[in-house]
C-alpha cells in the first residue's frame, strides 16, 4: 500500500508540475536569502572580530553560504526538472537520475536542519570567546602605541558608545585594569607613586572609567573619576545613581545583539526547510505520476502519485536488506537473504 | 507662424501615443521616487530639528513630497489618455480635458524646477538656523530638569558623538557658556564662588567640555577638564591637544551634511524634471496633431503638431488680451443696445448737413 496515493489526469499532472515549478523558484530565492544572511553574519563577525581575540569560529558562517549555495543550485536544477515533465520527450532524459536526486534531497533537508538547530545552539561557545575577548581587550586599552593593538583603544570606545554597554559584566570591570598608559602618568607626582606604591602589581588602578562609558541621557554632566567617592561630588550618590554611566556590561550587550540575529537566522532556516521538504514532496509525486502511466504511449490517460512506494516500514525494510546485500559483497548467501527479508 | 510645427502621419501618430503612454508610466515612478526622497528629507530633517532656530527648511521636503504625489495623478492620467490617443474614435472623450490637462503638467513641471532649485538655494536660510539654533542649544544644556528643554542635553551629546564635532564653530565656544547646572554645584565652596564672583553675569564658566566632545582617535585618555592649560596635565603636548577634541565646529559639520544631500537630490530632481519635459512636449504635440485630425475631418489623414499656434510674441499678446477682455466682461462699452455713435456715422450726418444747403 502505498503512502499518500492521489490520482491524477493529464490536467492534475500539469497542475502539479506547474505549482511545483513555481514553489522551486521560490525555493531558489530562499537559497539566495540563506546565502545573504550566511554572507551578513560572518561580515559581522569579523568586524568585531579584536573584541572576540581574532578567536571567533567562522563555522556557522560558512556553513550558511555553503548551504545557500546548494540550495540554489540543487533548486535551480529541480525547477528546470519540474519544467521539463510537461514535456515527455524532455523528461525522458532526467527519468533516471531523478530517484537519486531526490534521495540527495532527502539528505540535503536532514543537513538543512542540523544548520538550523546550530544556530540555536552556537550561542553558547560565542559567550565564551567573548569573555575572553573582552577582558584581553580592557586590558590592552592603554597599548595605544604598541603595534597591533593601537586600535583597541578606539575599538573598545566605539563599541561602548554603540551598544551602550561598559566594562565587561559592568562598569566596576574597568575599576580592576590600568586603563591609563604610563606615558601620560607623572611619577613624580606624589599621588601618582602612593597609588602605584599600594598596589601588589605596581598598576595605576582607579575608580574611574572611560569616557565611552558616559550616558547622554544622565540630567548631569558625566562623572568618570572617584565614582565610588560621593564627597567626591556635590549631590552625588553612588549607590542610587541610575543614569551617569551605561549599566549594562558588554558581554551582555554583544551576546544579546548576537544572540538575536543567530535566532533570527535560525529561524529563517527553519521555514526554508519546511519550503525545501514540501518541493522535494512536490517533485516525488511528479517523479510518481509520470513513471505510472497507465498507457504509457498515451499522455493523456491517468496516473497515481505517492510520496513512498510501499508503507514507511516495508521502505525500511528493504533499504536495510539493500544494505546489508551491498554489505555482504558477492557471496552466495545473498540471494537467499533478501528473500527472507522481503517476506518478513 | 506656429512654434516647433511638426507634420505626422496616422501611423506616427499611434507611435507617438504608444511611446507617451510608456513614458508616462515611467514618469508615475520618477514621480513615486520625488515623492520618496522628499521623505526621506524630512525625515533626516526631523531628526536634528532640536538643533535648527526656524523651520523654514522643511519647505523644501513638503515641496517634493507634494509634486511626487502629484506627478503620480498626473502621469497617471496622462498614460490613460496617451493610450486612447491612438485611436482617434476614443480620444473624443478625453477632448475637452486635453487643454486642462497639458496647462497642469506645465505648471506642475515647473513646480519640479523650483523644488530643485530650492535645493540649491537653501544653503545660507540653514547655516543661519543652525547658527541660532545651536546656540541656543548650548545655553539650554544644563536645563535638564526644564519641560522643554529637558533633551537638549542628550541631543547635543548624540550630535557631536554622531557627527564628531564639538560646540559651534569650534570648542572654544564651550567655555563661553555655563553648561553645568547650579543644581550640581557646591555653592558654599569657595572654588566655586570664586569662579561666579569672577563672571560679570554671575555664571560658572570652565575651560571645558562635555565628554561627548572626546575624540576616539585620541592615543591618551581623555581630557575635559583644564583643555587649554597644557601644564595642568602630564605630557600634555601639541600633538596630544591636537588630538583630544573634535576639532570641527558642529554647525559646518551639519551644513556639509545637509548640503551633501539637497545636493543630490536636487540633482535627481532636475533629472527628473527633464524627463517630465520631454514627456510635456511630446503630449503637446499629440494633443495639437489629434485636435487638428479632428479639425481636418479624416482620421487617416496628416496633421501638423506644434508646441504653439503662432509665435511666442503673439501667443503672449492673444492671452494677455484674454485676460484683459476678462477683466472688461462687466463693463457697459460692449453694450449693443446703446446707440454709440461710431466716427463713419459722424462723418456722413456731417457730409448730408453740408450737401443739404447747395440743393435748396
Amino acid at each position: 500500500m502505498a503512502l499518500m496515493l492521489v490520482k491524477f489526469d493529464l490536467k492534475k499532472r500539469v497542475k502539479l508540475a506547474q505549482t511545483v515549478w513555481f514553489m522551486y523558484w521560490f525555493a531558489v530565492m530562499a537559497g539566495v536569502l540563506v546565502f545573504s544572511m550566511g554572507l551578513f553574519f560572518k561580515i559581522e563577525l569579523r568586524k568585531r572580530s579584536e573584541l572576540m581575540d581574532n578567536n571567533e569560529s567562522h563555522f556557522l558562517p560558512n556553513l550558511l553560504i555553503f548551504m545557500g549555495l546548494v540550495t540554489c543550485g540543487i533548486n535551480a536544477f529541480g525547477g528546470k526538472v519540474c519544467y521539463d515533465s510537461l514535456d515527455p520527450t524532455k523528461f525522458a532524459k532526467w527519468k533516471p537520475m531523478l530517484k537519486t536526486f531526490l534521495v540527495f534531497c532527502v539528505g540535503f533537508n536532514a543537513l538543512l536542519i542540523v544548520t538550523a538547530l546550530l544556530c540555536f545552539l552556537m550561542r553558547i561557545p560565542l559567550q565564551f570567546t567573548l569573555a575572553e575577548g573582552l577582558r584581553n581587550g580592557m586590558r590592552y586599552y592603554k597599548d595605544t602605541d604598541t603595534p597591533g593593538r593601537c586600535y583597541m583603544k578606539r575599538t573598545l570606545d566605539l563599541m561602548q558608545m554603540e551598544f551602550r554597554c561598559c566594562g565587561n559584566d559592568n562598569y566596576r570591570d574597568w575599576f580592576e585594569i590600568q586603563w591609563v598608559s604610563n606615558r601620560y602618568l607623572d611619577f613624580s607626582a606624589k599621588e601618582v607613586k602612593d597609588r602605584i606604591g599600594s598596589n601588589v602589581d605596581g598598576q595605576y588602578l582607579m575608580d574611574g572609567v572611560p569616557f565611552s562609558c558616559c550616558n547622554p541621557s544622565s540630567p548631569r554632566p558625566c562623572i568618570q573619576y572617584q565614582m565610588t567617592n560621593n564627597t567626591a561630588h556635590y549631590s552625588y550618590d553612588h549607590y542610587t545613581e541610575e543614569l551617569n554611566v551605561w549599566k549594562r556590561g558588554c558581554r551582555d550587550a554583544l551576546l544579546s545583539y548576537y544572540g538575536g540575529m543567530m535566532n533570527t537566522i535560525g529561524a529563517l532556516v527553519v521555514l526554508v526547510t519546511m519550503l525545501e521538504v514540501a518541493v522535494t514532496i512536490g517533485l516525488q509525486y511528479v517523479n510518481s505520476s509520470l513513471s505510472t502511466l497507465a498507457n504509457p504511449e498515451d499522455p493523456e490517460s491517468e496516473s497515481e502519485g505517492w510520496i513512498l512506494e510501499k508503507t514507511v516500514k516495508e521502505t525500511f525494510t528493504d533499504i536495510m536488506a539493500k544494505m546489508k546485500a551491498m554489505g555482504k559483497g558477492s557471496k552466495v548467501e545473498e540471494g537467499g537473504e533478501a528473500a527472507v527479508a522481503t517476506e518478513s | 507662424m506656429a512654434v516647433g510645427k511638426v507634420t505626422f502621419t496616422k501611423a506616427e501618430r499611434e507611435k507617438l501615443a504608444e511611446v507617451l503612454w510608456l513614458l508616462n508610466w515611467i514618469s508615475v515612478v520618477t514621480g513615486a521616487i520625488l515623492f520618496g526622497l522628499g521623505l526621506f528629507l524630512k525625515i533626516e530633517i526631523q531628526k536634528w530639528q532640536e538643533v535648527m532656530s526656524d523651520q523654514g527648511i522643511l519647505y523644501v521636503p513638503h515641496m517634493l513630497i507634494s509634486t511626487g504625489l502629484a506627478a503620480c495623478c498626473i502621469n497617471f492620467l496622462g498614460g490613460k489618455i496617451c493610450l486612447d490617443c491612438a485611436d482617434t474614435n476614443k480620444f473624443l472623450r478625453w477632448k475637452l480635458v486635453m487643454m486642462p490637462y497639458v496647462v497642469c503638467t506645465f505648471f506642475f513641471t515647473s513646480c519640479v524646477l523650483a523644488g530643485a532649485l530650492m535645493c540649491y538655494s537653501i544653503r545660507s536660510q540653514l547655516e543661519e538656523s543652525l547658527f541660532l539654533g545651536l546656540r541656543n542649544a548650548m545655553r539650554y544644556y544644563k536645563d535638564t530638569d526644564t519641560p522643554g528643554r529637558c533633551y537638549l542635553k542628550r541631543t547635543l551629546d548624540l550630535l557631536q558623538i554622531q557627527f564628531h564635532c564639538c560646540g559651534n564653530t569650534g570648542y572654544r565656544d564651550w567655555f563661553q557658556v555655563q553648561w553645568i547646572s547650579n543644581r550640581y554645584l557646591d555653592m558654599t565652596s569657595s572654588a566655586v564662588v570664586d569662579r561666579l564672583r569672577n563672571n560679570v553675569e554671575g555664571k560658572y564658566l570652565m575651560d571645558g567640555v562635555p565628554f561627548s566632545c572626546c575624540s576616539t582617535f585620541s592615543p591618551r585618555p581623555c581630557i575635559q577638564q583644564q583643555v587649554s592649560n597644557s601644564s595642568a596635565h602630564f605630557n600634555y603636548d601639541q600633538q596630544s591637544q591636537q588630538l583630544n577634541l573634535w576639532r570641527r565646529g558642529c554647525r559646518q559639520t551639519l551644513l556639509d551634511h545637509y548640503t551633501g544631500i539637497m545636493q543630490s537630490i536636487g540633482l535627481t530632481v532636475l533629472l527628473i524634471w527633464l524627463f517630465e519635459l520631454l514627456v510635456l512636449t511630446g503630449v503637446r504635440y499629440l494633443q495639437t496633431a489629434m485636435e487638428n485630425v479632428l479639425r481636418l475631418g479624416d482620421p487617416e489623414s496628416e496633421s501638423d503638431g506644434w508646441i504653439l499656434e503662432n509665435s511666442l510674441a503673439e501667443t503672449a499678446r492673444s492671452n494677455f488680451n484674454i485676460i484683459k477682455n476678462l477683466g472688461k466682461c462687466y463693463q457697459i462699452d460692449d453694450d449693443p443696445n446703446i446707440n454709440v455713435p461710431t466716427a463713419a456715422a459722424e462723418q456722413e450726418v456731417l457730409s448730408q448737413q453740408v450737401q443739404i444747403p447747395v440743393t435748396s
